[in-house]
C-alpha cells in the first residue's frame, strides 16, 4: 500500500469538506447563540462529557486557546471528534434549542473552529507537570481508544508504548473515516501531538507470542485493538476479484491507492460503512451506485443523516433484496438477488418468482467487521463474551487486572468518541490501579 | 387612524419623530432625503464658527454579537460655515414647509453673539432654536456645550439673552453629565425656555484596543473622553427625563423631546408616557439610515389604533403617576415565580440564577422528590449530566432513556420553584429565554397596602438608630 500518498491531490478534490469550516466571525454570532444553560444535556449527552456551554462560550470572549484546552481536558482527540462525530444524536441532538423550535447551536463546528484556530497556530497538548512515573504501559492498537489511553497515561507521567501493525497509526481516524468528514491528514496530525506528550510508536504485529512478551515487559497492557476484518460475503462465487470490502475501498482511496471506480457499483448492506462505501463509489465516478439491504428502510443501523446524504448524492437503494449468487458476465459480474419478505415466523423468507439479475462491475460487501477472537483469546485469563471483551464498565479493567480494553472490541463497533470515552476511563483506572499496586509494593 | 400630527411647544410637525442634532442631520441635501423618508422634523447639526474635526471620531460597544449596543463620538458642532447652514436651511424649508426645522446653536458665551445667531437662524426659517448646553466633548474645553449646561447660572443666563432675541420657541438641551439634571432644566424654566430635550450624551470611554493599548476612537496613537450614545443609554435617558417631568420647582414641566437610545416606535411610546411630545434620534438613523423612520410612524399608529389613542397627547405622560419614591411602594404586595411546565426547555439558567444570583428557591428536584422550606436542606446546585456513562445511541441497541413526565421537557430537567422561599424577585423571569415560560404570579398576603413612609409614621420598629448624644 502506497501510504505516503496520504493526501492525494485527487482525492483532496473529490471529497471536499461536507461540512465547512466556521470563519472566526461567523463563529462568534453562533457561540453568542448558544444559551449557556447550567448541567447542559450537550454534555450529559457527549461521551467524553466536553464542557460545551464552557468551550463555546470562551469562543465568543475571544479565548480561543482557553476554548482548545478546555475540548481537550474531557477529549484529547477533540479536532477529529468535531468532524467524525454523529452530532445529531449526540450533543446538538439533546441541545435545548430543539425546545424553541429553533435550530440546535452548531456545536461541531464550533469545535472544530476551536480545534483547528488552536493547532493552525502551532497550538499543542497541554502539559500536566506531574513528574515522571516509571511504570511502563502497552497500548495495542493505534486507533481512538489507544490514543485517549496513551494520552491520558502519558500526561500523567507514565511511560506509554503504542503498537499497531498497520505503518500509520490512527486506525479508523486515518484508515476509515469518509474523507470528506475527516482527512487522513488531520488524524495524522492530531497523532503527532500525542507523539510530542512522549508516547512511543510502534508499528509491530502483536501476535499470540508477542502478547504474552507485552505482558512480561509492561506493568499494564490496554487493548485497544478495534474489530478485525469485514465479515465475507457468503454467496456462490463471492470470491471474485471484484468482491472488495468496504473498509479495504475506504482505505484504498484514503491512502492515494485507489482513485478511481468503475461503471456500475452495489454495496451491501446498509450501515454507517456501507454508506460511506457507496458515497465514496459516487465520488469516485461511479455512474450507478446501488445499495442492496436485506430488511427495509425503517431496519437500516445507519443514521437518518447519512441515509439522507446517500439520497443526496444519488445512491440509490433496493430495500428487502438478498444477493444469492455472483459470476462473470462480460466485462462485469452478473449478481443473482432475490427479494425477501417477513414471513409469518418473524424470519426474512424468499418471495418465490421474485428472482432477478442486476449487472455490475464491483461489489462491496458492507455487513459488519467480525471481532479479532484469535487474538484476544490469546490474552490470559481474559473473558470474551459474545465477542467482546468483558470489562469493569467505570475503570475498563478486565477479568485479568493487568488487562484494561475500550474502544470497538468492547462495544461491538460504536463511534470514535465512544472509543476515545473508553479509552480516557481505561487511563484513569489503570493509574488508579497502579497507584494502589504501588502502595501494596511499598507499603 | 392615528393622528401623528404634532405641535411641540408650538413647533408643528407631520409626526414626533425628529432626526437628532448629529451628523444625520449635516446639510440640506441629507435633510430633505430624510423628510423624503418620512421624518416630521430635523434639528440641524449644531450651527456655530465652524471647527477642525479629527479622526477617526466614533467607536461602539457591541454585545454578544450585535453591533452598536452603544456609540461613542468625538466629532465637534458642524465644520460648515455659518452662511452656507443658514442658507441651506432656507433651500430646505422653501421646499418642506411643513417639516420642523430646528436650529441647534452654538456660539461664545457673549450675549450679542447670542442675539446675532438667534436672529440670522430665524431669518433663515428655523421653526425653531436648540440651545446645545450638552456637548460634552471638545466644545466644553472651550467654555461652550455642557461647560455651560453644567453650571445652571451660566445656562440661564444665556437661556435668557436668546429668548430676549427669539421669535420661535426655544429649546434647552440638558447634559447628563452632571449630578442632579432638574437643577440646569429650572434654570432653563426659569430663563422663560419654551421646552426641553434631553439627554445629550455621556461621557464615556468606549474600550481599549488590547494590542496597541490605545483606548478607542483612535487618533494617532490617543483618544479622548466622548459622548455615548445608542440602544445602552435609554434607561438612563428615561430617569432623567422622569426626573425632569415630575419636578414642579419652579414651575410646572414644559414641553420635552426625549433623546437617548430611541431607535424603534416601542422605545418613542416609552419616552412619550413619561410626558415626551416628540423623540429625537441619532444612533439608529447613524446604523440603518433614515429608512428606519417607516415602521416608526407605521408602527406607533397601529399601536395607538389598537390602544384606542386618538393622538399623542391621549397617552402622554400616562406613566408618570406611576414612578414613585420608594418609600411609597407596597411592601405587602407577593408575587412568587410560576414555571409553565409545557414551555420549558430545560435549559436551568433559572435555576442556576436563583442559586448563585439571587434567593435559593429553585430546585432540581422534581423527580427525586420535593423538600421545601429552607436553603440549608438542599444540596449544592450540580453539574448530573458529567457523571453517568454516556454512549452514542444506536437505535437497535439503546431504546431511548426514559423521559419522566408529561411534558417535552423532561421532569428531571424542569425547575420547582418553592414558593414558601420565592422573593418574588423576577430574576428567573429575566433569564429565562423562553417568552412567557416564567410568570410572577400573585399571592394574596392578605394585608391591607402599607408602603415604608406609612409604617414608619405608624411605628419605631425599624426607624433609624438613634446617635445617642
Amino acid at each position: 500500500m502506497n501510504e505516503t500518498a496520504v493526501g492525494h491531490p485527487e482525492v483532496a478534490a473529490r471529497f471536499p469538506d461536507l461540512h465547512p469550516a466556521f470563519d472566526p466571525r461567523a463563529a462568534v454570532v453562533e457561540a453568542n447563540r448558544c444559551l449557556n444553560c447550567f448541567d447542559a444535556p450537550c454534555m450529559g449527552a457527549c461521551p467524553t462529557h466536553i464542557d460545551v456551554p464552557r468551550f463555546i462560550k470562551k469562543i465568543a470572549s475571544g479565548n480561543v486557546t482557553g476554548s482548545a484546552h478546555a475540548i481537550l481536558e474531557a477529549n484529547v482527540l477533540g479536532a477529529s471528534c468535531s468532524r467524525v462525530c454523529p452530532v445529531e444524536v449526540l450533543c446538538e441532538g439533546s441541545c435545548v434549542m430543539h425546545g424553541r423550535n429553533e435550530k440546535a447551536i452548531e456545536i461541531g463546528r464550533l469545535q472544530r473552529f476551536a480545534m483547528e484556530s488552536y493547532y493552525d497556530a502551532g497550538g499543542k497538548l497541554p502539559l500536566r507537570s506531574r513528574g515522571e512515573r516509571t511504570e511502563r504501559v502497552a497500548c495495542i492498537g493505534a486507533g481512538p481508544a489507544s490514543l485517549a489511553c496513551a494520552a491520558e497515561l502519558r500526561q500523567q507521567g507514565y511511560q506509554v508504548t503504542v503498537l499497531d501493525r498497520r505503518p500509520l497509526p490512527g486506525g479508523l481516524n486515518t484508515y476509515g473515516v469518509a474523507e470528506y468528514k475527516l482527512r487522513a491528514v488531520d488524524s495524522l496530525r492530531e497523532v503527532e501531538m500525542i507523539r510530542d506528550l512522549g508516547v512511543r510508536f510502534e508499528v509491530r504485529d502483536v501476535n499470540a507470542a508477542a502478547l504474552a512478551s507485552l505482558e512480561r515487559a509492561f506493568d499494564a497492557v490496554f487493548l485497544g485493538v478495534g474489530l478485525g476484518a469485514m465479515q465475507r460475503l457468503e454467496v456462490e462465487g463471492a470470491a471474485h476479484s471484484a468482491v472488495v470490502d468496504a473498509l479495504e475501498f475506504i482505505a484504498g482511496y484514503k491512502t492515494g491507492e485507489r482513485l478511481s471506480v468503475a461503471s456500475r457499483v452495489v454495496v451491501i448492506g446498509a450501515g454507517n460503512t456501507a454508506i460511506d462505501a457507496a458515497v465514496a463509489a459516487k465520488r469516485l465516478g461511479a455512474d450507478e451506485v446501488t445499495i442492496l439491504y436485506r430488511r427495509q428502510r425503517e431496519n437500516i443501523s445507519a443514521f437518518d443523516f447519512e441515509y439522507e446524504h446517500a439520497l443526496n448524492e444519488g445512491v440509490r437503494f433496493e430495500w428487502g433484496t438478498l444477493p444469492t449468487r455472483l459470476e462473470a458476465s462480460g466485462d462485469g459480474i452478473a449478481l443473482a438477488c432475490v427479494e425477501v419478505a417477513m414471513g409469518v415466523d418473524g424470519k426474512l423468507q424468499p418471495v418465490e418468482g421474485s428472482e432477478f439479475t442486476m449487472e455490475c462491475d464491483v461489489i462491496i460487501p458492507a455487513i459488519g467487521q467480525s471481532p479479532l477472537l484469535e487474538l484476544l483469546s490469546q490474552a490470559r485469563g481474559v473473558t470474551i463474551e459474545r465477542g467482546r471483551v468483558a470489562i469493569e464498565r467505570s475503570t475498563g479493567q478486565t477479568s485479568n487486572p493487568k488487562y484494561f480494553a475500550g474502544g470497538d472490541c468492547v462495544n461491538g463497533g460504536r463511534e470514535v468518541v465512544d472509543a476515545v470515552a473508553d479509552g480516557k476511563r481505561a487511563a484513569l483506572g489503570i493509574a488508579g490501579w497502579l497507584g494502589t499496586r504501588a502502595e501494596v509494593n511499598h507499603g | 387612524m392615528a393622528d401623528l400630527t404634532t405641535n411641540f411647544a408650538g413647533i408643528r410637525c407631520p409626526n414626533p419623530f425628529w432626526l437628532a442634532s448629529a451628523p444625520p442631520t449635516n446639510c440640506s441635501e441629507q435633510i430633505m432625503r430624510a423628510f423624503d423618508a418620512g421624518w416630521g422634523g430635523a434639528v440641524w447639526k449644531t450651527i456655530g464658527e465652524p471647527i477642525t474635526n479629527v479622526s477617526s471620531r466614533y467607536s461602539s460597544v457591541d454585545w454578544a454579537g450585535q453591533r452598536m449596543m452603544g456609540l461613542n463620538n468625538i466629532e465637534l458642532i458642524s465644520d460648515r460655515p455659518i452662511e452656507v447652514n443658514l442658507r441651506e436651511i432656507a433651500e430646505v424649508k422653501k421646499c418642506y414647509p411643513k417639516h420642523a426645522v430646528i436650529a441647534s446653536l452654538m456660539v461664545e458665551s457673549k450675549r450679542e453673539t447670542w442675539h446675532d445667531i438667534v436672529k440670522r437662524a430665524e431669518d433663515a426659517g428655523a421653526d425653531g432654536l436648540e440651545l446645545n448646553f450638552g456637548c460634552p466633548h471638545g466644545m466644553s474645553e472651550r467654555g461652550m456645550g455642557s461647560a455651560v449646561g453644567q453650571v445652571p447660572e451660566y445656562a440661564q443666563m444665556i437661556t435668557e439673552w436668546v429668548k430676549e432675541a427669539a421669535r420661535t420657541p426655544v429649546l434647552v438641551k440638558l447634559t447628563p453629565n452632571i449630578t442632579d439634571i432638574r437643577v440646569v432644566a429650572r434654570a432653563a424654566k426659569r430663563a422663560g425656555a419654551d421646552g426641553l430635550s434631553a439627554i445629550n450624551t455621556i461621557n464615556s470611554i468606549t474600550g481599549i484596543d488590547l494590542d496597541t493599548f490605545e483606548p478607542r476612537p483612535n487618533v494617532d496613537g490617543k483618544s479622548s473622553h466622548g459622548g455615548y450614545c445608542g440602544p445602552a443609554v435609554k434607561p438612563i435617558a428615561l430617569n432623567m427625563i422622569q426626573q425632569v417631568n415630575s419636578d414642579y420647582i419652579d414651575g410646572p414641566p414644559i414641553p420635552m423631546s426625549g433623546i437617548g437610545g430611541v431607535g424603534s416606535w416601542p422605545d418613542a411610546v416609552e419616552f412619550m408616557l413619561l410626558g415626551c411630545g416628540t423623540v429625537q434620534v441619532c444612533t439608529a438613523a447613524m446604523h440603518y439610515g433614515y429608512r428606519i423612520v417607516e415602521d416608526m410612524t407605521d408602527g406607533l399608529s397601529n399601536w395607538m389604533d389598537a390602544k384606542g389613542f386618538a393622538t399623542i397627547e391621549d397617552f402622554r405622560g400616562k406613566s408618570l403617576p406611576r414612578v414613585t419614591e420608594w418609600k411609597h411602594l407596597n411592601l405587602n404586595y407577593k408575587i412568587v415565580a410560576s414555571i409553565d411546565e409545557a414551555l420549558c426547555i430545560g435549559c436551568q439558567l433559572c435555576h442556576i440564577a436563583c442559586w448563585d444570583g439571587a434567593h435559593q428557591c429553585i430546585h432540581m428536584d422534581r423527580v427525586s422528590g420535593a423538600v421545601d422550606g429552607h436553603v440549608e436542606v438542599h444540596a449544592k446546585p450540580r453539574l448530573n449530566g458529567a457523571d453517568a456513562i454516556a454512549v452514542t445511541p444506536i437505535a437497535k441497541l439503546d431504546p431511548p432513556k426514559p423521559h419522566a413526565g408529561p411534558y417535552a421537557t423532561s421532569l428531571d430537567r424542569i425547575p420547582r420553584v418553592d414558593e414558601t422561599e420565592c422573593v418574588g424577585c423576577n430574576l428567573c423571569s429575566l433569564v429565562c429565554p423562553v417568552d412567557q415560560c416564567i410568570t410572577m404570579v400573585e399571592r394574596p398576603t392578605g394585608l391591607a397596602p402599607q408602603t415604608w413612609a406609612e409604617r414608619t409614621a405608624s411605628t419605631t420598629e425599624c426607624a433609624p438608630p438613634q446617635i445617642a448624644g
